[in-house]
């Protein structure tokens, strides 16, 4: 027996043409990459993929409200609502398929002890109205993570309440505003240096601040002079992004805070980049009055295709009084939650409710797995080992790749580089597109602004070195065709599920839901 | 460390081909009194898979599990049974470890999913187009009252007594910082249709209103038609916002859209998210094609690649704030993508036919469990219309009998009080919510024990 009857060996290599004469198959599959179609086209509003219990009949009471037009949402049995969300899910580059360098975003590795914990009953099957006798163990989780937070940050306290990185920003900056306001002083702008996420103007914007930019120097830091000169009483904060876009320590941080200090503004910290910093820098001993924590980025919990994210936002001493409720507050060994009603005199100062519960609980439990895991020690060979990856690429390439702040000293967990020495009718776009058919997740790309054509490369600390390895290969080598002016790299990507897609098409002429054909 | 591959080898060799005598060269930018010398001190090291379980189990194993107990809670956040297939797709790694689909040619799978669910969120809410999710309700309540200020002009809101007061919290501390003018008041337990305050909001209209805010069902259950108070909205040029907090009530009861609303927000827990303790859960926000550009949030929308072959991308985005900085509709960049996967995935499961399906097991349960609890003496049925959650009115005060409840592991739903601390119009209030994970004997054990706390 033999499960080769025909005795068939591979004798020669296939040639390119070997295919099916018009290229194509009769499904549109090519093998493994398979091609699916709407729910809206392979379901109907018949099927359904759930048996349910029996329950009596009884008389409605729904005050003759009954939805009676059909709503048009199509269902399938399990095993088709299976297929299909899986065969979609093959569509989609992850972290566990490869290197994913996404700058600012911090792609790393996502450890699976942290969704098992996540899903401890104790903590995913509790109701956030619970009496708080029943849900000691929860608060307990809460206090403890923003022990952690504390801790690393050398902060005074900390909200858990904010659901991501923006909610945070703008959890910051209403306690600033708050802690303004109760000294009488209505200031009214917010200065954000040009290489700041487009989050943080928009934040200052969406409180009722006005947004004045600094700009950055030559050599890829805030401007101090520019932004003293700026600083007066009318200047309520100034949101800094520390490691900065650029991927840059800002060394005069101290003095920046100093400055911004002295004519009675405050600073806020974008925390997006701790990961560069976690365990070895405490902000809090540069002087910042408030910084948001992105758990989804340092503290590894999955970005799951956009979200959810959480943002809790670590307090000066300052501005302790003002951040927002509820909070859990442990007294002797017992932990409550502090809402409206029980803020007492402490916390009269608090700004208010800014979310329905009190936070991201399945991102607390994600990410309090993942510190408890690195401890102390993990967490600062976490900073260590992605800045290192992040010098590794960034030396390794910048002989291929213009690095603008090359000369800057090291860089931080991100290496930037620009679109300067690209052959002409080539762009950061192109090398993007090239690095997808050679496996990879393309960079940050055309971010920070103050860098032409850039191109913001984070590798992350869970990157072996063989894995640098690769992708500093494969980026040499479509840089070097970009170069050499290969225009091919316009039609890129070639082996994708999707050739280059026409957004400008869909901004156009927005097509946001399924229409039923006519 | 087992989340770190770099050997202590590779590290040498990187740093001699970095050019770099140590690791403390590179951190060489940071002040030198800022430089830590060590790991910080008063927090564990490292601990194995194992260690770590046994700590967070042990915090896990204090808290009463709403699954194994009698469990009436509802007021925002609904327990309901997901299907065992929802949770298996969203742990697949390459939607679990994706990001926001910045590369659409490698993201599809994402975005074809963003596409289905905004779909499913506009036929559910019976608007014309929904968006890509938000962080949840409470929050797309607030963006919802910043779209109309931006569509009328006008920055007065009216919002209903019968608007979840955690959500009106939060939109008062809002307010505070943009200037808006919020109209707000408290419910009452009116008899047969607590909560309900139509006259008074059609009263309240006028030439200076953004947009009313109406909740449905309210925060007491109560199920009411919205048509009227659309219309009333319109011919002032206001615009009717309404939120949904349970969407399992839209298989039963007409959709917001359906009665007229122009921007429909809620929270989306319910269908395939859990309780969570909070969050994370998914906003759901939907609205009229008219307005989409006043739309916060990521949008999917259908295009063509290269080689004509359909395919999604995100769109609209020069509303975002990556675009459009200080000038964008909202700041939210992260949003609730896994949440809003899990929701097209259950809803899919569900279909129409199984959505009206559970939605009537929720009705007739939470009917045949009002029933029930209103013959207990001293209990009070307060809804006339219901869909899965009603008011009762208690003979005394209800926060200590849902802790004296609660000793005995039995949740017996939401005290007003917790909600409306102070308000003692209201202190007697309780709220029971009823889903097809409540059984007859949950019923019968709440029962029994109200009737013994109200002795």
């Amino acid at each position: 027996m033999t499960i080769n009857p025909s005795g068939w060996r591979p004798e020669h290599a296939l040639a390119a043409n070997d295919g099916p004469a018009d290229g194509g198959t009769f499904t549109g599959n090519r093998a493994l990459m398979l091609e699916e179609k709407l729910i809206f086209e392979i379901g109907d509003t018949e099927s359904c993929g759930v048996d349910f219990d029996d329950v009596p009949e009884v008389a409605s009471r729904l005050g003759g409200l009954e939805r009676a037009a059909p709503m048009g949402i199509p269902g399938l049995s399990e095993p088709e609502t299976v297929r299909h969300y899986t065969r979609l899910s093959r569509q989609n580059y992850a972290i566990d398929l490869g290197l994913f360098p996404l700058g600012s975003c911090t792609m790393k590795h996502n450890p699976r002890l942290n969704e098992r914990m996540a899903r401890l009953p104790g903590f995913a099957d509790v109701h956030p109205l619970q009496p708080a006798e029943t849900v000691q163990g929860a608060y307990e989780l809460i206090h403890v993570l923003g022990e952690w937070l504390i801790k690393l940050t050398g902060m005074n306290s900390v909200a858990m309440s904010p659901k991501a990185g923006a909610h945070g920003e703008l959890c910051g900056l209403l306690a600033i505003r708050s802690a303004l306001e109760a000294r009488g002083d209505a200031r009214k702008v917010v200065l954000v240096p040009e290489s700041a996420h487009g989050t943080n103007p928009a934040t200052a914007a969406f409180c009722g601040y006005s947004v004045e930019t600094i700009p950055a120097t030559k050599a890829g830091r805030v401007d101090r002079a520019a932004l003293e000169a700026r600083l007066g009483p009318d200047v309520a904060a100034v949101m800094i992004t520390n490691p900065n876009t650029c991927g840059l320590f800002e060394r005069e941080m101290v003095e920046i805070c100093e400055a911004v200090h002295a004519v009675g503004a405050l600073v806020y910290c974008d925390g997006a980049n701790f990961n560069a910093i976690v365990g070895r820098v405490r902000p809090g001993d540069l002087g910042i009055d408030a910084m948001h924590i992105n758990l989804h980025k340092t503290f590894s919990t999955p970005h799951g295709g956009g979200g959810p994210g959480a943002g809790p936002v670590v307090f000066s001493e300052a501005l302790s009084p003002f951040a927002p409720l509820p909070f859990v507050e442990k007294t002797g060994e017992t932990y409550s939650l502090v809402e409206e009603e029980t803020a007492d005199e402490d916390h009269s100062k608090s700004f208010g409710r800014m979310a329905a519960f009190h936070g991201q609980m399945g991102m607390f439990t994600r990410a309090a797995s993942y510190m408890m895991s690195h401890g102390a020690d993990g967490l600062r060979q976490v900073a260590e080992d992605a800045v290192l990856n992040a010098n590794y690429v960034l030396r390794q390439l910048e002989d291929v790749l213009d690095a603008p702040f090359g000369d800057s000293g090291p860089c931080m967990h991100e290496a930037l580089f620009s679109d300067d020495g690209l052959a002409n009718g080539l762009s950061t776009m192109d090398i993007a597109k090239g690095l997808i058919d050679e496996g990879f997740h393309p960079m940050t790309m055309y971010f920070p602004l103050v860098v032409h054509g850039a191109m913001l490369i984070e590798p992350t600390e869970t990157e072996s070195k063989a894995s640098l390895d690769q992708f500093i290969g494969a980026l040499r080598s479509v840089a070097s065709r970009a170069s050499a002016g290969d225009l091919t790299l316009k039609s890129a990507p070639f082996y994708a599920p999707r050739r280059r897609l026409d957004e400008t098409g869909a901004a156009r002429k927005p097509i946001l839901t399924w229409r039923d054909p006519a | 460390m087992r989340y770190l591959p770099l050997s202590d080898g590779d590290r040498a060799s990187m740093l001699a081909s970095i050019g770099a005598p140590s690791i403390d060269a590179l951190f060489a930018d940071v002040p030198e009194a800022a430089r830590l010398a060590g790991a910080i001190e008063d927090l564990p090291l490292h601990a194995s898979e194992l260690s770590v379980e046994r700590q967070l189990k042990a915090m896990a194993s204090k808290n009463l599990v709403a699954g194994e107990s009698p469990f009436f809670i509802g007021c925002g956040a609904y327990r309901h049974h997901i299907p065992a297939s929802v949770d298996h797709i969203i742990q697949r790694g390459e939607f679990l470890t994706s990001y926001t689909p910045y590369q659409p040619e490698i993201a599809q799978g994402t975005l074809q999913v963003l596409f289905e669910f905004q779909s499913q969120v506009a036929r559910l809410y019976g608007c014309d187009v929904a968006n890509a999710s938000m962080y949840d309700g409470s929050t797309a309540c607030w963006e919802a009252i910043g779209m109309a200020r931006r569509i009328t002009k006008r920055s007065k809101a009216i919002l209903s007594a019968g608007l979840h007061p955690h959500y009106v919290s939060l939109c008062n501390t809002m307010a505070k910082f943009t200037g808006d003018t919020l109209v707000t008041s408290l419910p009452s337990l009116t008899d047969g249709a607590p909560g309900n305050d139509m006259a008074a909001l059609l009263s309240a209209i006028d030439s200076q209103t953004s947009c009313v805010v109406v909740q449905n069902p309210n925060i007491l259950g109560h199920v009411a038609d919205l048509s009227e108070l659309a219309d009333a909205c319109h011919a002032k040029g206001a615009l009717l916002v309404a939120v949904v907090t349970e969407p399992v009530a839209l298989g039963a009861i007409k959709s917001p859209g359906e009665m007229g609303a122009d921007i429909v927000v809620g929270e989306g827990q319910s269908i395939g998210v859990g309780l969570n303790f909070g969050g994370p859960y998914v906003g759901l926000f939907a609205c009229s094609e008219k307005y989409v550009r006043q739309m916060p949030g990521r949008l999917c929308g259908e295009t063509v690649d290269a080689a004509g072959q359909r395919g999604y991308v995100l769109t609209l985005s020069t509303r975002e704030q990556h675009i459009r900085r200080e000038k964008a509709t909202s700041n939210i960049c992260t949003n609730a993508g896994l949440c809003a996967l899990a929701f097209t995935i259950h809803m899919s499961l569900l279909g129409e036919a199984g959505l009206r399906k559970l939605a009537s097991i929720n009705h007739a349960r939470a009917v045949l469990a009002a029933e029930r609890l209103a013959a207990v003496p001293g209990v009070e049925l307060v809804n006339g219309a219901f869909f899965n959650e009603f008011t009762l009115r208690l003979s005394q005060e209800a926060r200590p009998v849902i802790r004296t409840l609660a000793k005995q592991g039995i949740l017996g739903g939401v005290a007003l009080g917790r909600l409306y601390p102070g308000v003692d119009a209201l202190a007697n209030g309780l709220v029971v919510a009823v889903t097809e994970t409540t059984s007859e004997d949950d019923v019968e054990q709440l029962a029994g024990a109200l009737e013994e706390a109200l002795a």
